[in-house]
Parts: structure tokens; C-alpha cells; sequence
């Protein structure tokens, strides 16, 4: 004769198949999730990181959320006015205060390690993938993360100067070139690019979703983010990759145009573009230069 | 009518006490002219709820202009301009005009009347604050005569200086935000002075009603917040129009002053929005479940704690500002602090309920409504307060949503509920319920409708406060949703407020005590009295009312009879 199934132990299966199946679905979710229960990311490390915290607390978050909730409706269904039924007269439980208590402060104290485990992936900017002629680095050789400002000591960076005015965002590439865009940011991708934010006028914020969060522009401040798009981030075929944002700060009516991107170039795409775009710049500048000494030569005396 | 050899019995047993012989009763004043004059906390009361019903409805007009503009991608129904102007008007009259002075009319009717008091301490100083709040609105919407202030609620500088607002709309929210401040405060001091000298005898702090609880914490609350926003909004003042640089970096000012003063006033705000509607689910649930509050001295002490906690996360609203890591990690800390007495207060009402036998009155529905929404806010409060999560969460709509589960589900849910809960001590006369129930699922509904999608919006990267966004930015349907979500919200809002009208006149008769409650408003009739109570009875326990309907039972036989089986036969 089979034994008899056990009914709780498949029932308690179930259960945790369920619970299983909801988690990796979380976590595994097809990027078209991402916009509905998940804050945006895929473009950055640290991006990924705080999608990482957002997805622990959100699964500790469902399971309060939804014992709660079901207590609070079966309590209400389960002892709805009845004729004869008699409401049992109870003051309290000392016992049961200091339980739910406790137990409240044990959950927070567990997101609360967790976050700090996982602070140093989004706020300490990560080793490029590539050095600074655009040669890939070996993950191997990439030096630890320590708490500190800008890459690790020995990996090549990026510092751009991100600043914010009534309603446009500018850019300051480093090199004597001085390149200066407007609203697209050129990057090459493999490369951590660190950000300088400031701001001109009121206060902005800088946020492209998929690059991680966002950073308060304040005039009088110098506010600091970073960024490493993935060497694998441009598509197949395609030279570039495109990241949009917007400011998040109020900083007046024409604030919801005040748009930003970030382009991601493949690093000799990116070098060519510096090298073209800081000639038309110095073109401009000589221009500018002529006409000038053109208008005092022209100038009576 | 005494009678008078009553009188010489009881003379003969007791010692006689002094008494005040009334050789004359004026009539109470009616007419429009007695709304003026009045210093009785009942017409305050009354006139702070009108007064809060008028801006309300304007406040919720405003959220559906902004709704109409955002239903579409790249809609032009609103200027940007006019957007601007329209969410500033929005959240600074929900948040000044309606949901502060809503506990201020509730308290001013019902706090002298849970404690047993014939007024407030302070008669006259009660009808100032309520002038000074009435004038201090009238101060903001005279600005649709000229400029409306545009700068946001929390009014941000620099943006709010001079140079970057030159219109005067800002002074009319500085002139708001000072003479609804005075009426607070002062408010807050006639509510302090009254709770801790006039209580009925008997009524030890243990023995107070959980709402006059919160209504005290709140008024603590309210001294220690807006006087520092009132010397804020001084400082704003001084520098648009006197010269100062407090905020303006090139004078050696700070841009950053300003967030930390507005949110060190901001956030104990939220809990005095979101404290005396605690108070409320606190006093309904027990009245319709049957059954006490389960644990009590929790609640109480829970409430101290929120806003004892309350005064130190202000820089949670200021993660994504150059702020250093340990700055950052102790506002987490400290926001997460306060969501255990939070969740402590949900758990005490859920367990009030268990083994309660629970009557489906709309107001309880409303409460029910109140705390599964406010959940919800709670929880996103967490996500919120992980500094990383928050820097992609910050000035986004998942901020819109989670702060209209918390205010709006704690606070509006709990307005309602407190209409449905005292219209009957107020006017005499009950609200239908079956149009309220109507009304309830519609509001839980619409609102779920309108602010649940917002979370959504706001992790695929929609910021707060732009005037439109592109088509391909994919925000469409979410916005549309919203839409029609804000407009089932408004006309459930309208059902109240039809039943409201209707019930003035045509209500079924209340009496004195329709729910069979138990705080001591009940103990008088509806509406009350000038003065309240004839007889202040002794207080002693949390329920006086359930105490007195026991003792009258007992002397005149009922239970004793009933149980015997025995016909009951009048006497």
C-alpha cells in the first residue's frame, strides 16, 4: 500500500514553492517589470544596487503588508455583529505589546544592516572597465572598494562638471579643451564617470533613472554622484546607448522640460567625438575672436 | 423645578454647599450676528468646520485641474504658469487651510465636551484663533485677485527669493502662513491650558479619552513647529524685501538653511495632521466593535513617542542634498524609529476589533478604510527612509503617492469618519448611512484608484511637480488612471457633502446618544447646551458613558429583571 500523501507537508511546499516563485520573480523580472514595481536601472552599478535594496525591503514590505491587511479584514468579517454573539470585554496583553514591539525593531534593524552592507555598491564609485586609453582592464586586477570619493587609487575616471541653471543642464568635460555641452552628456562606456553638481540659479536635481539616484543641484554646494555605464550596454550593431532623465527639483515653470541625457560611446567613438567636438570649439572661438577685433578695428576713434 | 422638600431632606443629611442663584437667564443669541460674536467652543467649532468644508472643496477643484492637465502626455489645458500656481494653492491649503484647522474644529467642539468641561479655558482667545485662521486664508486666496504664489508648498529658495518669484503671491503665503500660525499657536495653548486644568473629576491622565490624547500632544506639537516656521517664513520675508542674505549663497547665506528649517517645522507637521486621526480611529473603534480599546496606555504612550521622534527625522526630506553619510544614516535610523509606535497603534486597533462584534456604521467603515490605507503609506515610509532607495525614489511620484496614503488616509479617511461619528451630536439629527456607505466605497476606491498607480509613475522616473511630460515617455496610462481615480474621489465627496445638506434638515432625530458610546459628549444632548452639562458626573474609567448606562441599569432593575425572564412591565 503507498503511504498516504501528508497533506500539510505538501500544502507547506506549495507554500514555499509559491513564496520562492514570487521572489525570483522579483528578481529576475523582464525589464518591462522594472517601470511597474521596480525603480528603474540596468545603465549603472549603483543603479543596480539600490534595485537590489528596493527588492529586499519590497518582499519583507508584501509579507507585513499583506498579514496585516488580512488580519485587519478577517477580524472585521470574522466578528461582524451577530445576534447572540457577545463581544469579549479584553483591556489589553502586556505580553503581546512587547512581542509586536520587538518584533517591529528586529525587521528594522535587519533592513537597516542590510542597507549598510550594500552602501559602499551605490555610493562608492566602482573601478572602470577600461583604462584611460580605452583598453579593457581584467576584473582581476580592479582594486577593492574602500569608502572614499572617487574610484579606487589607480583606476582611470572621468570628472565632469554637471551644473544646473534655469532650464538647461551643462557639462564640463576635463582637458585643457575645455568642452562644454548642453543637455547630452557624451561618455565612453566602461569608464567610471564621476559628477561634480552644481548649480547656477535655484536649486535642481540630477537624476537619469537608470544611472542610480539622483542629486540635489544647490547653489553655493558642490554635490557628488557617479556613474559606470557597462562596456555591454550599446547594442548590437549600434554605436551608442541612451539614457533619459529630467530635473527632479522644482526650479520653476519650465521645469518639466528641463531635460538631461547621457550618451554612452564606445571609447574611440567617444575620442573622436571629444577631438571633433573640441575643434569646433576652438573654430567658434577664433571666430568669435576675428568678429571681435573686426568690430574695433571698425570702432571710430 | 426643585422640589423643595427634597431639598430639606438632603439639607438635613449633607452640609449646605454654596450655590449660584440665576435671578435671570438671558436667551441664547441666534442669528448671523451671534457667529460673529460667539465665544461658546461649540459655534468655533462649528464655524472652523464650515470654514475648512469651503476650502476643502477648493483644495480638491485645484487637485482636479492638475488631474485634467496630467491625464494626457503634452497636454496644454494649463499654462506652466498656472500649474505652478495651482499645486502651490493645492498642498498649501490642504495642508494650512483644511487638514490643521480640521482638528481645530473638531477639538474646539468635542475636546471641552470628552473631558467634561463647560468650555475652553480660554473663551475669547479661542474666537481670535479662529479669526486669525479665517483672515490667514483670506490672506492666500487674495492672491488670485493679483499673483498666486508658485514656488511649491514647502516654498524652496532660492527659488522663492525675490529674484526668481517677484510677484507677491510669495508675501500672501508668508502673511497665510504667519496668521494661521498665530491662530495655531495660540489655539494650541487654550487647548493645553483647558486639557490639563478642566478635566471632569475623576478623569486622571490615564482615564482621558485617546482623541483629547492626541489633540494634546498635537497642540505640543503645534508650539514647538510653527514658531520655528514662523521665524522662517520671517527670514524669507526679510530677504525679499529688506536686504537680508539668510538663504542667498553669494551674501554668504545658505540655500541649504532654509530645507533644514522648513522640514525641522515639515515633519512635525505630518504628525499633526496625521495624530488627532489616531485619535479618532482610536475613539470609533471601540464603539462599534463593542468592545475597549485594546491596549490603551500603548496607544497613549505610542503617541508621545511618534511625536517625540517626529522632531528629529526632519533631514529624511533632504537625502539627495550634499549631506555627509553619517548625517544621512542617522535620519534613516531615527525615521525608522518611528515606525514602530506607528505600527505598535495599528496593531492595538486590529486587535481591538478581534473578538469585538463589529457594526458596519459608515463611520467605522471610514476608519477601517483610514488605517488599510495609511498602512500602505506606512510601509512606503520605509522604502522612503533607506537613504539609497530614497535617492531614486525622492521627488518622484512615489513621494505623491506614499504622502496621500499617510495624510490623506490617515487624515481625510478620519475627517470623514469624525463627520459621520459627531454630525449627530452637532446638529441633532443622523446622516442617511446607506448614501454614506455609497460614498465610503466610492472615496476608498477612488482613491486607491487615483493614488496606487502613482508609485508606479514614479519608479518608471516621473518627477513631482512638471506641468507635462512626453508621449514617449510611457506615463500616459498611469496618468490617465489617476485622472478618473481624483474624479470618483471628488464625487464621493460631493455624496457627503449632499448628505450633509440633507440631513440638517431632514435627519432621523439623534438623541442624546445614538451609537451608545463612550466619552462624555454623549452624556449631554444634541446639540448641547451653552454650557454643556448641568451635572458634571465623576469619572472612572476610560468609558464613563458605558459606566452610566451599567449604573442606571442596575438602579432601576432592567438587567436584573430581563434575566429573570419575567415580563418587563412599565411601572
Amino acid at each position: 500500500v503507498p503511504p498516504l500523501p501528508d497533506k500539510r507537508g505538501r500544502r507547506r511546499a506549495l507554500a514555499g514553492a509559491v513564496a520562492v516563485a514570487l521572489l525570483g520573480a522579483l528578481v529576475f523580472a523582464p525589464s518591462a517589470w522594472a517601470g511597474w514595481f521596480l525603480p528603474e536601472s540596468g545603465g549603472s552599478p549603483n543603479a543596480d544596487a539600490i534595485r537590489t535594496m528596493y527588492i529586499l525591503i519590497a518582499v519583507l514590505a508584501l509579507i507585513v503588508f499583506v498579514g496585516v491587511e488580512g488580519l485587519l479584514i478577517w477580524s472585521l468579517l470574522r466578528y461582524r455583529a451577530r445576534k447572540g454573539r457577545v463581544a469579549a470585554q479584553i483591556h489589553g496583553n502586556t505580553q503581546l505589546e512587547i512581542g509586536w514591539t520587538v518584533g517591529a525593531f528586529l525587521l528594522l534593524i535587519f533592513i537597516t544592516v542590510f542597507t549598510f552592507v550594500l552602501l559602499p555598491d551605490v555610493k562608492n564609485p566602482a573601478a572602470s572597465e577600461i583604462d584611460e586609453n580605452g583598453n579593457p582592464v581584467a576584473a582581476n586586477v580592479r582594486y577593492a572598494q574602500t569608502n572614499r570619493p572617487g574610484p579606487p587609487a589607480g583606476s582611470a575616471s572621468m570628472n565632469i562638471t554637471v551644473v544646473g541653471e534655469q532650464y538647461v543642464w551643462s557639462y564640463s568635460y576635463p582637458g585643457e579643451e575645455d568642452v562644454l555641452t548642453y543637455t547630452d552628456m557624451y561618455v565612453p562606456v566602461g569608464m567610471t564617470i564621476t559628477l561634480d553638481i552644481q548649480s547656477k540659479d535655484v536649486a535642481h536635481s540630477w537624476w537619469i533613472p537608470k544611472l542610480g539616484g539622483k542629486a540635489d543641484a544647490v547653489p553655493g554646494y558642490t554635490n557628488k554622484s557617479w556613474f559606470q555605464i557597462p562596456l555591454d550596454a550599446i547594442p548590437e550593431g549600434e554605436d551608442r546607448v541612451v539614457f533619459d532623465g529630467q530635473c527632479a527639483e522644482l526650479c520653476g515653470r519650465n521645469h518639466a522640460d528641463m531635460l538631461g541625457r547621457v550618451i554612452g560611446l564606445r571609447y574611440d567613438d567617444w575620442r573622436a567625438w571629444y577631438e571633433r567636438k573640441a575643434e569646433e570649439i576652438q573654430e567658434a572661438r577664433d571666430e568669435a575672436a576675428q568678429q571681435r577685433e573686426e568690430l574695433q578695428a571698425e570702432e571710430p576713434r | 423645578v426643585a422640589d423643595a422638600s427634597m431639598h430639606v431632606e438632603a439639607g438635613l443629611r449633607a452640609r449646605p454647599r454654596p450655590q449660584i442663584v440665576a435671578h435671570d437667564v438671558s436667551q441664547p443669541r441666534r442669528g448671523w450676528t451671534s457667529w460673529l460674536i460667539t465665544t461658546d467652543h461649540k459655534k468655533i467649532g462649528i464655524l472652523y468646520l464650515a470654514t475648512v468644508l469651503v476650502f476643502f472643496v477648493v483644495g480638491g477643484v485645484e487637485a482636479l485641474l492638475l488631474r485634467i492637465q496630467l491625464g494626457t502626455p503634452e497636454n496644454t489645458f494649463l499654462s506652466p504658469e498656472k500649474y505652478n500656481q495651482i499645486f502651490t494653492m493645492h498642498g498649501t491649503t490642504m495642508i494650512f487651510l483644511v487638514i490643521v484647522p480640521v482638528w481645530a474644529g473638531f477639538a474646539n467642539y468635542f475636546m471641552p465636551l470628552m473631558i467634561g468641561a463647560r468650555d475652553v479655558a480660554f473663551p475669547r482667545l479661542n474666537a481670535w484663533s479662529y479669526w486669525m485662521f479665517l483672515f490667514g486664508g483670506i490672506a492666500l486666496y487674495a492672491s488670485l485677485f493679483f499673483t498666486p504664489p508658485e514656488a511649491g508648498w514647502t516654498s524652496y529658495v532660492p527659488l522663492s527669493e525675490k529674484e526668481y518669484s517677484p510677484s507677491n503671491g510669495q508675501e500672501a503665503w508668508i502673511y497665510m502662513v504667519h496668521l494661521t500660525g498665530l491662530g495655531s499657536i495660540v489655539g494650541a495653548i487654550n487647548f493645553i491650558a483647558t486639557i490639563h486644568n478642566m478635566r471632569a473629576p475623576g478623569m486622571g491622565w490615564g482615564r482621558m479619552p485617546l482623541f483629547v490624547w492626541t489633540i494634546l500632544i498635537y497642540s505640543y506639537l503645534i508650539i514647538l513647529a510653527l514658531t520655528s516656521l514662523a521665524a522662517t517664513v520671517t527670514m524669507l520675508l526679510l530677504d525679499r524685501n529688506f536686504g537680508t542674505a539668510f538663504f542667498d549663497p553669494t551674501e554668504g547665506g545658505s540655500a541649504l538653511l532654509w530645507q533644514h528649517l522648513f522640514w525641522f517645522f515639515g515633519h512635525p507637521e505630518v504628525y499633526i495632521l496625521v495624530l488627532p486621526a489616531f485619535g479618532m480611529f482610536s475613539e470609533i473603534l471601540p464603539v462599534f466593535a463593542r468592545k475597549p480599546i485594546f491596549g490603551y496606555k500603548a496607544i497613549a504612550a505610542a503617541t508621545a513617542g511618534i511625536a517625540f521622534l517626529g522632531m528629529l527625522v526632519w533631514a529624511h526630506h533632504m537625502f539627495t542634498t550634499p549631506m555627509s553619510t553619517v548625517v544621512l544614516a542617522f535620519f534613516m535610523l531615527s525615521s525608522f524609529l518611528i515606525a514602530v509606535p506607528t505600527g505598535v497603534k495599528i496593531f492595538n486597533w486590529v486587535a481591538t476589533l478581534w473578538r469585538g462584534t463589529v457594526e458596519y456604521r459608515v463611520a467605522l467603515l471610514f476608519c477601517v478604510g483610514g488605517i488599510a490605507t495609511f498602512l500602505m503609506g506606512g510601509i512606503t515610509g520605509i522604502f522612503l527612509a533607506v537613504f539609497p532607495v530614497d535617492w531614486q525614489l525622492h521627488d518622484t511620484y512615489f513621494v505623491v503617492a506614499h504622502f496621500h496614503y499617510t495624510a490623506f488616509g490617515a487624515a481625510a479617511f478620519a475627517m470623514m469618519a469624525a463627520l459621520y461619528y459627531w454630525f449627530p451630536k452637532m446638529t441633532g439629527r443622523m446622516m442617511s448611512e446607506s448614501l454614506g456607505k455609497v460614498s465610503f466605497w466610492l472615496f476608498l476606491v477612488g482613491f486607491q484608484l487615483t493614488f496606487l498607480i502613482q508609485h508606479s509613475a514614479g519608479l518608471d522616473g516621473m518627477p513631482r511637480r512638471i506641468y507635462e511630460y512626453s508621449d514617449a515617455a510611457g506615463w500616459g496610462t498611469m496618468n490617465l488612471i489617476s485622472t478618473i481615480g481624483a474624479f470618483v474621489l471628488a464625487f464621493s465627496v460631493l455624496l457627503t457633502i449632499i448628505n450633509l445638506v440633507r440631513s440638517l434638515k431632514r435627519g432621523t432625530v439623534a438623541g442624546p446618544d445614538p451609537w451608545k458610546a463612550n466619552t462624555l459628549e454623549w452624556f449631554t444632548t444634541s446639540p448641547p447646551p451653552e454650557n454643556n452639562f448641568d451635572v458634571v458626573p465623576r469619572v472612572r474609567s476610560v468609558e464613563p458613558m458605558k459606566d452610566i448606562r451599567r449604573q442606571i441599569e442596575r438602579q432601576s432593575g432592567v438587567a436584573a429583571r430581563y434575566e429573570t425572564g419575567k415580563p418587563m412591565v412599565r411601572a
